[in-house]
């Protein structure tokens, strides 16, 4: 077959072909994948609030609201059991990350204690940072059980409550910084209700 | 046959993409901090290079020369976000990983070096070849670079701790990768020169 000359007619038509067909598949495979992407969230979800909420028979994620602040938007999943409060699922977020944003979620018990903590997404440092996963450290579980109304969240450098993870002090305060905001939020939402 | 064989085996270490012809730097030093990224976005970069491999060599005829930049471009980038889709919806644990390397793919240097270098002037079979050749190739280097600095660096290999303390935490920063890349590929040269003399 000879070569297609570099023609202002063939070379028009050729890109023209090629991106009509390029899009035309990337159409398809989004029609395809669509579905199973928005499961693969919504099952990430739906145990990252089974992790951090105690046993709940509701559905949070149909009754969730939310705060808006000035960095973003926080919301909120109230868990239910019989129906009465039992927990709110708080994702928070923080800007002061090592490398970018962290998300967390944050389970909080109608008296204000943590029950526990969820990390949704954030790009620290692995084998540093990335110790603010449960599943890396125990850095996070020492948030648990505690009384966010007295404990100061900060690390003990900054002279607060928080043990801060070896090397990984920016991580740390970023952490705090996403449960603080989360607290600040759900205290304002509840002084309004 | 040999020739085939040659074409098969060249990416390994002959010509391997990350330590002869030095492509693709970034994914190399960007997502190699543990052992099982090198694999994951080694096998996505494969599965592109090898499908742009083939459809530039179907079409290298009709496609007019002083446009093939911008058709190889569209085609890659169109593998790559299918890639993109594909991983996210069917292996999300493996997209939370590389998510933000997936759509890099597409300015990897490998994969239109290959279209450029190969698949525009071979056929089909050839070019299907020299995709899988230097997609192994790479995957091996990533996986090789990304089990050293895991090691070194976190004291775990594949996620399985070898040692209970931490490690030299500079293998898994950005100067590691560094390091590492250079050092692995000074013994890249010294076997192959013992390899193919001359």
């Amino acid at each position: 077959m000879a070569k297609t000359q570099s023609t202002l007619k063939n070379m028009l038509l050729c890109l023209f072909i090629v991106s009509f067909v390029s899009a035309g598949s990337l159409g398809y495979v989004y029609e395809k994948t669509k579905e199973p992407i928005a499961k693969a969230a919504l099952s990430k979800k739906t145990s990252a609030l089974k992790n951090v909420l105690p046993q709940f028979d509701n559905d949070p994620l149909n009754e969730k609201y939310s705060a808006n602040t000035p960095d973003g938007e926080i919301t909120f999943y109230p868990a239910k059991k019989d129906g009465r409060l039992v927990g709110t699922a708080i994702e928070t977020f923080t800007n002061k990350g090592y490398s970018g944003n962290i998300r967390l979620i944050v389970g909080l018990l109608p008296d204000g204690r943590i029950n526990n903590i969820e990390v949704v997404e954030h790009k620290e440092t692995p084998g540093l940072g990335d110790k603010i996963e449960p599943a890396k450290s125990k850095f996070s579980d020492q948030f648990n059980g505690k009384d966010l109304s007295s404990l100061v969240l900060k690390v003990k450098k900054d002279g607060g409550d928080v043990d801060a993870i070896t090397a990984a002090t920016i991580s740390s305060r970023a952490f705090c910084d996403a449960i603080q905001r989360a607290f600040d939020a759900y205290k304002e939402k509840r002084g309004n209700n | 046959m040999n020739k085939f064989f040659d074409n098969l085996t060249k990416g390994i270490l002959k010509e391997n993409p990350t330590f002869i012809t030095i492509l693709g730097m970034c994914p190399t030093l960007g997502v190699t901090t543990l052992a099982a990224n090198g694999i994951g976005m080694g096998l996505a970069t494969t599965f592109v290079l090898i499908m742009s491999n083939v459809f530039i060599a179907i079409l290298k005829n009709l496609i007019p020369d002083k446009v093939r930049i911008p058709a190889y471009i569209v085609i890659i980038a169109t593998f790559v976000t299918i890639v993109d889709l594909v991983i996210a919806g069917y292996f999300p644990a493996l997209y939370a990983q590389l998510g933000i390397f997936i759509p890099l793919i597409v300015v990897n240097c490998i994969i239109l070096g290959r279209a450029e270098a190969y698949a525009a002037k071979n056929n089909v079979l050839d070019s299907l070849i020299d995709g899988v050749s230097m997609g192994a190739g790479l995957t091996l280097a990533l996986t090789l670079i990304g089990a050293i600095r895991e090691v070194l660096g976190t004291g775990a290999i594949f996620g399985h701790k070898l040692i209970a303390s931490d490690a030299i935490l500079i293998f898994v920063l950005p100067p590691g990768a560094f390091i590492v890349l250079a050092y692995v590929i000074a013994l890249v040269n010294k076997i192959n020169k013992a390899i193919y003399k001359g």
